[in-house]
């Protein structure tokens, strides 16, 4: 059986929400999942609430740059949501600033970017 | 310095790494470390435990809680019989990797803990110990 995360479609963005510790394949999944699925949909939009890990290593946090970049390419804008205080703190002493990847406090905050990304497409 | 507790684990695979970090956040809550050192703690297991994957075909990584008559502390041990690491100093440096990582691995790890200890000898292997202290 092949472990997947579940990917919602609402509109013109896709959901998704990471609710287990993931192993670094279930992540690999994720990513080519959502480039799949962004593809299929003209999605133009991608919001990941982290709000349940805990963790964010540096593989996680190239996993979230990488889908980033890659929706970016496909004509979408992605944004995390969620992530803890803890995890912020440690991610920046680890030395890992998440260039280039859009962040909001909340979904509704998340929600609210894509939707004004959408009105006034980034230069 | 007394070692309270001790327990070793394999760290094999993509699911060991899982195992170890379930394990780390479970000894560093019933040490009593706060949220942040919990993370922390838990985040430098996980690029440990990942190098000891990627780059070292495998090993394991024992857990000790220590006592040093003041303080409590946690003490992670990872050891691989790979390659070994040829050049420590380089490897320790942020931006280098040889793998697929973000060549954070080392020296951000460093960051995250008190005391960080690595011995590598080539065709040999590594051992890299860290510990925070509450």
């Amino acid at each position: 059986m092949v472990e997947r995360i579940a990917i919602l479609k609402m509109g013109d963005f896709l959901l998704v929400t990471i609710q287990v510790d993931m192993h670094d394949r279930l992540a690999i999944t994720l990513q080519e999942d959502l480039t799949d699925r962004i593809a299929s949909t003209s999605a133009k939009g991608v919001l990941i609430d982290i709000s349940a890990l805990e963790v964010v290593d540096s593989f996680i946090g190239r996993m979230l740059g990488n889908i980033a970049a890659m929706s970016r390419v496909l004509d979408a804008e992605t944004v995390v949501v969620g992530m803890r205080p803890a995890v912020a703190i440690t991610l920046v002493e680890l030395g890992l600033s998440l260039r280039g990847v859009r962040t909001a406090l909340n979904v509704e905050k998340g929600m609210n970017l894509l939707r004004a990304s959408l009105r006034s497409p980034a230069e | 310095m007394a070692v309270t507790k001790d327990d070793t684990m394999p760290v094999h695979s993509s699911e060991d790494i899982v195992w170890v970090r379930q394990a780390v956040r479970t000894w560093a809550v019933g040490l009593g470390f706060d949220l942040v050192d919990q993370t922390k703690l838990v985040t430098a297991a996980s690029e440990l435990a990942r190098n000891t994957v990627d780059y070292g075909g495998g090993g394991t990584v024992k857990l000790e809680a220590i006592n040093d008559g003041v303080r409590h502390g946690l003490r992670l041990t990872f050891e691989d019989h790979g390659p070994g690491i040829p050049d420590i100093k380089l490897a320790l440096q942020d931006g280098y990797t040889t793998g697929s990582g973000l060549g954070l691995g080392l020296g951000g790890t460093k960051r995250l803990v008190n005391e960080f200890d690595i011995e590598s000898r080539s065709g040999e292997g590594t051992r890299v110990c860290i510990t925070r202290w509450k």
